[in-house]
């Protein structure tokens, strides 16, 4: 038999799940049919929150045609009080919804309304009659800093606060300093498929198909909300349609379609609108930054100060950590990092691709070049005399650290020649700008396992609850597997998102492939060494074998598989535990991101031209797709510099802009050419595999090198984000 | 109810449809094909498009009925049996999408631009010149199929590569 | 959505069947706000099947029918080569997919983007008569500074209808009695005033058959767009330029702004003050501030009085050879 050669670890394989996609085959949670059909479940929003209900008439809606049920707080089944037990993080506790007559925010579901079809549910949603007594609603943290408070704790940090060296003696001291106050508006991560899950119960049991993240702490919400037993729980999600954040954790469409299922004793399905995904889904919170540099004459910095201020939704603890680049970054004689928030009567804030960074590097960065340019030096050179030699803040050392590399790589490629005069460079109509930035951003390991079955046919299955939620999961599993084993890529089955499965950490904070991948690799090589040991049974000893359609091949010999495997193959677990690699290193991924922008000289428009980003995120496990990651991650930064925000009217605490029209992502003709580099290397210690985190990357200092292109173009140092027309327009050259 | 007759990837179907549904809806739910997305609903990501008598549209933003008679085309319909489309096989050398839920609608609309530019048909950035298919072409049409994860220069890329294969 | 009756229009000429519908066209604006309940019809016509779907040449000027796609209207040789801002203002609209679905008809009759008319849970006179505008004193970057009225701010989405409006077209339309109008395109819209829930001086019932475009336009035509995105983005402001210029002077100068109002507004103070005059940057730039001499902003809007000067000039300076590309 012919098979395919083994595929390598970074080997540009094409993903595996490729040809689903591509032909509308691949099933994603609102795709699935289920025997007896699946009733369509709508959401009601509240108009307003916080309040209490005064008026909910739903008789109209029952009537309607196709109306099965309407469920409010007053025939919703049984839950568990929303965020209980306390004690629980944030995804596992009670996501309650329906719970009462009170109104967290405006967007909260009030009803749903199951029916047979979509448009019976939508219509009789319409129907319903609300009335909420508003109460006193706290939305912008800018206009209750009265209000602000120290979080319990940051994403992603051990702490909130740092304060390390005298800052005001070094501010004091300085020679150079900049003083500036950043905003950053709210976010989406806006996935182009919206939350949805579909639910069906037998009985006790509740099996979910859903578009999420993680599953673990998925099934453990749905057990904490409704007072049921794990066991009793199956979510299957093979396929997410994008999450960047806004599918880590369970939402309210999901709760309202396993309380449906129950109420009606039929499988529901509720996806939400795309207007509902803007209040029903997390979002990134507006953020106030006010950053404090001071450097010397020689251009070394002496003093960092970085305070952030972002909402928090009421009952909800997550706060964003902007200044956690600022923590690594550079060296400096005192770097103090404060996070304070205002709990705010708002939808769900939580993680949107690479939290902290995409936006700390948004605002650091700027400063950064700022106050190099006021010493006078170069902003590549005023990188490279303030690398440190070990982590700024913990002063532990690094794991691996190839930023200056990084840095010199992407000058070169980029042609960077240094700083002009802004607005000097001019072509045409266009004035021309370069900038860049650097990247940073943790790199972390989280528990996982997995189990390999190998059969006498010599096809290899994996199983873990992986998710792929566009990373590449299977390609770079599949990888790992075939060549930990030598066995032909395609022998090998990745079964993965389904909670009957291994328990991995999901997708999310660049930790999957990590993680996931690691387990894996544990688990092929439990088989790989019991493999050895039948071999050696059969009286085989050999180092080194490679499995070839039914046959094990070692040295001269070969094997049938079926002579020494087990009528049902051999089976073998594994797993990672983080607290056995780190070895107390500061684990970062670096880069550094170049960018070419163009203004209108005549209207202030802003295009981005051209951007090189160069990357040292270890070992890569895919070439293409992790080159397609970073990119991915480069146009979300071009979509923070100059795009993306959700506008809120503070009068109702409301999102306004609640669609694609309003919200704007980068469209293709927004992005050009990007050239993604990697510095392929190992990072030893970080994990067994050697790789570090890749999603979130090629945001981190994305928005920055634009915005430091915009200020070269143009002479405006803009302080708020996204950057629009108007922030330049003033100070174009007369026509 | 209303009756209404098409032709969904060849095969003729006669169906009663509530006036309300979308031809979308009518795929999705009434014939069971799964391949086009919902990411909005309201014509702004592109998820859906159909090719609908030889001119893409997005399929959310029009009533069944109105497509009477109609020959429609989605993902499922652009492989020649177990034989991927070149901008299928395109698609997945170039690595053109990652988490998938927006490739149907970005394959379909580039079988109609591919079209769309054999029939002389301008864009914006086309001016006074004869069409061609270059990068800025192919960035200005494809700009109503939203992706998220960012696969947009891969998709350019398998585009003119697919486009090129045809020739 | 609402239910609602749907019923086909066989024949345009004979509108007496169909009086009390609601016209359906492509739909990409309409069916959009009946799944909000914003549009809430009893009786859908689709008239996309009536005829009405030709462009053809009569005495030198140009019928285009009212159920001309977008996308055929631009890609007309016709269009192109003598009405070029109508093509280019027509591909500067929505995407590939929405203007092959959108017709000429209905690009006209497009309703506003405020965020406050599509959020059903605010105030807004234009959807709720007498329940007020949200926008006036929230989020107004998107909105009107010329002609607004206390009662809305709004602005006339449309690229095509502004264009329309610079080369003097004239909409066709009957009645269902029969009756047939000829109005300017730039009259075809309404200032808001104490109305704004009427976008438009048609009166139920009235079809839209088809637009006239004038022989002879003006030779210089420019279409230009100001938007955020690159592509697939509403008019931050958007301006459509024609004129000659003969003898050193300019003719038949039209310029018409999108973005700035709730009609496509034609900035006859502007092109008074340019007509007969030779092209010059300082002369431009006068005649816009002119324009915008009663001009009001909303506060997130009101860098759109310096910015629409700006394009018009930047246009100008281009079409007359003053300026760079």
């Amino acid at each position: 038999m012919d098979h395919a050669p083994t595929t390598l670890i970074g080997d540009a394989l094409n993903r595996v799940d490729g040809p689903a996609k591509v032909t509308g085959t691949a099933m994603y949670a609102g795709d699935y049919k289920i025997e007896g059909g699946i009733s369509e479940g709508y959401i009601v929003e509240a108009p307003v929150g916080p309040g209490r209900i005064t008026k909910l008439d739903v008789s109209a809606a029952e009537n309607a045609d196709g109306v099965i049920a309407v469920l409010t707080y007053r025939n919703a089944p049984a839950q568990k009080p929303y965020g209980t037990p306390e004690d629980e993080g944030r995804f596992t506790q009670s996501h309650a919804v329906l719970e009462n007559d009170q109104v967290r925010h405006f967007g909260e579901p009030v009803a749903l309304v199951v029916a047979e079809t979509l448009e019976q549910a939508r219509y009789a949603a319409s129907l319903i009659e609300i009335e909420i007594e508003p109460g006193e609603g706290v939305y912008n943290p800018l206009e209750h800093r009265d209000q602000e408070e120290q979080p319990e704790s940051v994403d992603g940090l051990s702490e909130v606060d740092t304060y390390e060296g005298d800052f005001d003696a070094e501010f004091a001291g300085s020679d150079f300093t900049v003083e500036a106050s950043y905003f950053t508006g709210a976010q989406h991560s806006a996935a182009m498929e919206p939350h949805v899950t579909v639910a069906q119960w037998d009985g006790e049991k509740l099996t979910i198909h859903m578009a999420i993240q993680i599953i673990a702490s998925a099934v453990s919400a749905f057990a904490n909300t409704l007072g049921i037993d794990e066991e009793n729980i199956r979510i299957i999600s093979p396929f997410t349609g994008g999450g960047f954040g806004s599918k880590l954790g369970v939402h309210n469409e999901a709760i309202l379609a396993a309380l449906a299922a129950k109420h009606c004793g039929c499988a529901v399905r509720v996806a939400q609108t795309r207007r509902n995904v803007f209040a029903n889904g997390p979002h990134r919170s507006r953020h106030l930054q006010e950053l404090k540099l001071g450097a010397g004459k020689d251009g070394k910095l002496k003093a960092i100060r970085h305070y952030s201020l972002a909402s928090m939704a009421r009952n909800y603890p997550f706060a964003e950590a902007p200044a956690s680049p600022t923590r690594a970054s550079y060296s400096a004689n005192a770097i103090h990092t404060i996070h304070r928030v205002v709990k705010a009567d708002i939808p769900k804030v939580d993680s949107m691709r690479a939290p902290g960074e995409a936006i700390g590097t948004l605002t650091f960065e700027t400063a950064i070049d700022e106050l190099a340019e006021k010493c006078g030096i170069d902003p590549v050179e005023f990188r490279l005399i303030n690398e440190p030699q070990a982590d700024p803040t913990s002063g532990d050392d690094f794991a691996s650290r190839r930023l200056v590399e990084c840095i010199r790589t992407g000058a070169e490629k980029f042609g960077w020649s240094g700083r002009v005069k802004p607005g000097s460079r001019r072509e045409g109509r266009k004035l021309i700008g370069h900038g860049m930035a650097v990247a940073i951003r943790p790199n972390t390991l989280s528990p996982a396992s997995a189990e390999v079955s190998l059969t006498a046919d010599g096809r290899l299955t994996a199983r873990l609850d992986m998710t792929d939620i566009g990373t590449g999961s299977y390609t770079i599993l599949t990888q790992i597997a075939a060549e930990t084993l030598s066995i032909p890529a395609d022998r090998i089955t990745m079964e993965l998102g389904d909670s009957s499965f291994p328990t991995t950490a999901g997708s999310g904070g660049s930790f999957g492939a990590a993680s996931s991948g690691s387990a894996l690799f544990d688990a092929c090589n439990s088989l790989k060494s019991a493999l050895g040991e039948r071999l050696a049974q059969a009286g085989v000893t050999a180092n080194a074998f490679t499995i070839k359609g039914e046959k094990i091949v070692a040295g001269d010999r070969e094997i049938a598989l079926a002579d020494i495997l087990d009528q049902d193959g051999l089976q073998a677990e594994g797993s990672v535990d983080p607290d056995n690699h780190g070895n107390g290193k500061a684990e970062y991924s670096y880069g550094v991101q170049f960018a070419e922008v163009e203004v209108d000289a005549d209207t202030g428009e802003l295009r981005v031209r051209r951007m090189v980003g160069v990357f040292d995120a270890g070992r890569i496990l895919n070439r293409k797709t992790a080159r397609s990651q970073l990119m991915g991650g480069m146009i979300f930064g071009i979509g923070g510099a100059l795009l993306e925000e959700s506008l809120v009217d503070d009068r109702y605490g409301s999102f306004m802009n609640r669609d694609f029209a309003e919200y704007h992502i980068a469209v293709n003709r927004d992005v050009p050419d990007l050239d993604v580099n990697m510095l392929d290397g190992y990072s030893k210690g970080s994990n067994p595999l050697g790789s570090k985190g890749i999603g979130e990357l090629g945001i981190c200092g994305a928005g920055p090198a634009i915005a430091n292109a915009v200020y070269e173009a143009t002479g405006v140092r803009v302080r708020k984000f996204p950057i629009h027309l108007e922030d330049v327009l003033d100070q174009l050259p007369a026509l | 109810m209303y009756p209404l007759h098409l032709t969904v990837n060849g095969t003729a179907h006669d169906v009663e449809v509530d006036p309300r549904r979308s031809l979308l809806d009518l795929v999705r739910e009434t014939l069971n094909l799964k391949g086009p997305k919902k990411g909005c609903d309201h014509g702004q990501c592109g998820a859906c498009t159909m090719i609908v008598n030889g001119r893409r549209i997005n399929s959310c933003l029009s009533l069944a009925l109105s497509h009477e008679g109609d020959e429609v085309t989605t993902v499922e319909g652009l492989a020649d049996g177990e034989e991927l489309h070149p901008l299928q096989q395109a698609f997945v050398e170039e690595d053109a999408f990652q988490c998938g839920i927006c490739t149907s609608g970005q394959l379909c609309s580039a079988a109609a631009l591919i079209d769309e530019i054999k029939e002389g048909l301008p864009s914006v950035v086309t001016g006074q010149d004869p069409v061609e298919l270059n990068d800025e072409e192919i960035r200005e049409r494809m700009s109503g199929n939203l992706c998220r994860c960012g696969a947009y220069n891969n998709i350019v890329e398998a585009i003119r590569s697919a486009a090129g294969e045809q020739r | 959505m609402k239910p609602f009756e749907y019923d086909r229009l066989e024949n345009s000429h004979d509108l007496s069947a169909v009086a009390n519908g609601r016209y359906l066209g492509g739909g990409t604006n309409l069916i959009d706000l009946m799944k909000h309940q914003i549009e809430t019809p009893d009786v859908l016509v689709d008239v996309t099947r009536a005829g009405m779907d030709t462009i053809e040449q009569r005495d030198g000027a140009v019928l285009v029918g009212s159920q001309v796609s977008n996308t055929d209207l631009a890609a007309h040789p016709l269009i192109r080569k003598h009405y070029s801002v109508l093509s280019t203002a027509l591909l500067s609209g929505a995407t590939q997919q929405l203007r092959n679905k959108a017709t000429t008809g209905g690009n006209f009759l497009q309703r506003t983007r405020c965020q406050y008319f599509y959020d059903t849970k605010r105030a807004c006179n234009k959807r709720q008569p007498g329940s007020g505008c949200d926008a006036m004193n929230g989020l107004n970057r998107f909105h009107a500074i010329l002609g607004e009225s206390e009662n809305c701010i709004a602005v006339h989405p449309s690229d095509m209808a502004v264009a329309m409006a610079a080369l003097d077209a004239v909409v066709l339309t009957r009645k269902p009695d029969g009756s047939e109008r000829r109005i300017p395109a730039a009259d075809l819209h309404r200032l808001p005033g104490d109305r704004p829930d009427l976008d438009h001086v048609l009166e139920q019932g009235e079809l839209i058959v088809g637009v006239e475009l004038p022989e002879k336009p003006p030779k210089l035509q420019a279409y230009r767009k100001v938007r955020d995105r690159s592509s697939y983005a509403f008019a931050v402001v958007s301006a459509a330029v024609a004129l000659d210029v003969e003898d050193g002077q300019m003719r038949n100068v039209r310029i018409g702004l999108g973005g700035v109002a709730h009609k496509p507004w034609r900035a006859s103070k502007a092109e008074a003050a340019l007509e007969g005059k030779a092209p010059d940057t300082a002369l431009f730039m006068q005649a816009m501030r002119e324009e915008m001499a009663d001009a009001t902003g909303h506060g997130h809007n009101d860098f759109k009085i310096t910015l629409a000067p700006r394009v018009v000039v930047s246009m100008l300076k281009q079409l007359t050879g003053l300026g760079e590309n």
